[in-house]
């Protein structure tokens, strides 16, 4: 792999005191990447070249490879639109009680999906408090494709305000107090202010929010049911197909990594790279 | 300082004495453990509940054995012993998968049928739906879970609607027999098809309609004892309890059927 002894490269010249790593560090480093590319080169390894093409264009891949990029889309916008303020609201707000407010934003990231999906279940199905308002006006949450975006976006949606807020916390709170002391108003100073600072972060955020949701399987499956073409997104086809093909639920996962893999790569998100 | 240094010693040697006091436990137990057998049972998920009742009544006639057990998809534990895990006995919930598993070549002698399993309609307790029968879950406007055709239920399921000619139309395919149940026991489904069994251990958080066209479908259960078993004679006696009067007792408390 010869990018990986290139960025080292290119970093000691622009900071020579970063220095070397310490030998003792090598071996274990090696061990850790072995451990993540090794299972998927595993998984490369179990494929039949001669059965792929036909196993990846099969109705079942694709509409579940459709389902999965509509569903990842809709839910990463969602995430902008509801975790893009929340993020303003815990780097500037003065709240009381913010540690405690922050703390229920990374829930969903330590919760094991299961639970979010019985969570979301017991509030917005037909016998949750929610789910009994929605089902006397006539709209049914739990198997619907709404209940995917839902699902995905509960469990990805912290990567987005986690990612805005460390990017709004970095940059300090300066040039908004600036503004404030011109006369600027909030909703002025948040338009020409805060955005503009948010907007460096926001594109890792984004990828890192729509590549959390393409991977989601649990509460999607718990919440949402599992069927063709309307909730079975290609995680769970991937699940489904396992109990009786293994070698299409192996092409299958083939496409969610490569998917994955076009999605980070493209974006080249700078805050993994710590040049947020 | 002086008084520092020797608080520590003494913490140390405490230290010391506590863990080597632990592990003469700790390795007088396993000693005590080692005359004891144990044996891994792999077996459906389906069966969790009354093989380990069946456990507990092999116990008593063998005390000097520890069974273990480790309940899956039939499927998935089918994969597991293909790509080399090794076990006592493998207990699956159809024929199919059992075949695999016979044509991977890890089964010692020949699979044998102790049990069988039939669909049922479960309802929430109050029946919401009105459901009375197999053709009233083809009825539009409700929420009917069924299994996944890949997985044995569903595939049982896909039969039983060949056999009468009512398409079913459902809201969703879970992979998991147990999923189905839930979805229903939650009120979240109007009707789900489960096994006799799965509808008998949720006991009255569903209310169970049976239907003649489950006959259609019957499920078998084969098990086999296995080529890596470490104590042969011992997978051998398992095999046989299953199938003796005492295991054909407890599966037919369960809503098995037994050949």
């Amino acid at each position: 792999m010869p990018w990986l002894r290139r960025k080292p490269a290119r970093r000691f010249s622009a900071q020579p005191l970063a220095g070397a790593v310490p030998a003792p560090l090598w071996l274990p480093a090696g061990c850790a990447l072995a451990l993540i590319v090794l299972p998927v080169l595993g998984l490369l390894g179990r494929i039949d070249p001669t059965r792929l093409p036909a196993l990846l264009t099969s109705p079942a891949a694709l509409a579940a490879l459709k389902l999965s990029l509509q569903t990842a889309l809709a839910s990463t916008a969602l995430s902008l639109l509801l975790g893009g303020p929340l993020a303003v609201v815990l780097a500037r707000s003065k709240l009381p009680g913010l540690r405690v407010l922050r703390a229920l934003v990374l829930l969903p990231l330590v919760l094991p999906p299961v639970v979010g999906g019985l969570a979301l279940l017991y509030l917005l199905g037909r016998t949750g408090p929610f789910g009994d308002l929605l089902e006397s006006a006539g709209v049914t949450i739990p198997y619907t494709t709404t209940a995917v975006v839902l699902a995905q976006t509960f469990v990805a949606m912290p990567f987005l305000v986690v990612g805005l807020e460390g990017t709004l916390r970095t940059s300090g709170a300066h040039y908004e107090r600036i503004a404030a002391t011109l006369g600027a108003g909030p909703w002025l100073t948040f338009r020409r202010i805060t955005v503009p600072l948010l907007l460096p972060g926001l594109g890792s955020s984004l990828v890192l929010t729509f590549a959390r949701a393409l991977g989601e399987f649990g509460a999607t499956i718990t919440f949402a049911g599992s069927l063709q073409g309307v909730t079975r997104t290609l995680p769970l086809a991937i699940y489904t197909q396992a109990q009786s093909d293994v070698d299409a639920a192996v092409a299958m996962s083939l496409l969610l990594i490569a998917i994955a893999l076009l999605v980070i790569v493209a974006a080249r998100p700078k805050a993994v790279e710590g040049r947020a | 300082m002086i008084a520092g240094a020797r608080t520590r010693t003494t913490t140390a040697a405490t230290t010391i004495a506590v863990v080597t006091a632990l592990l003469a436990v700790l390795t007088g137990c396993s000693a005590g453990a080692q005359r004891k057998q144990t044996m891994t049972v792999l077996a459906a998920a389906s069966l969790t509940e009354s093989f380990g009742e069946v456990r507990d009544r092999f116990h008593d006639e063998h005390p000097d054995v520890r069974i273990r057990f480790d309940f899956q998809g039939s499927s998935l534990l089918a994969e597991q012993l293909r790509q080399g895990r090794r076990a006592g006995v493998y207990a699956s919930a159809n024929t199919e998968t059992m075949q695999d598993v016979v044509r991977a070549g890890v089964v010692d002698g020949r699979s044998r049928t102790f049990a069988t399993n039939r669909l049922t309609i479960v309802v929430p307790p109050g029946n919401p739906a009105g459901i009375t029968s197999f053709a009233d879950l083809a009825r539009p406007n409700q929420a009917v879970v069924v299994c996944a055709p890949q997985v044995p239920c569903g595939a049982a399921a896909v039969q039983v609607q060949r056999e009468t000619g009512v398409r079913l139309d459902p809201v969703s395919e879970e992979s998991d027999v147990k999923d189905v149940l839930h979805k229903v026991v939650a009120g979240e489904a109007d009707a789900g098809l489960v096994y006799v069994t799965d509808a008998h251990s949720a006991g009255d958080k569903v209310r169970s309609i049976g239907f003649p066209a489950a006959e259609q479908a019957i499920n078998t259960y084969p098990i086999a004892k296995l080529e890596t078993a470490r104590h042969p004679r011992l997978a051998a006696e398992f095999l046989e309890f299953v199938r003796g009067p005492v295991g054909n007792r407890i599966l037919e408390k369960y809503g098995f059927g037994t050949p």
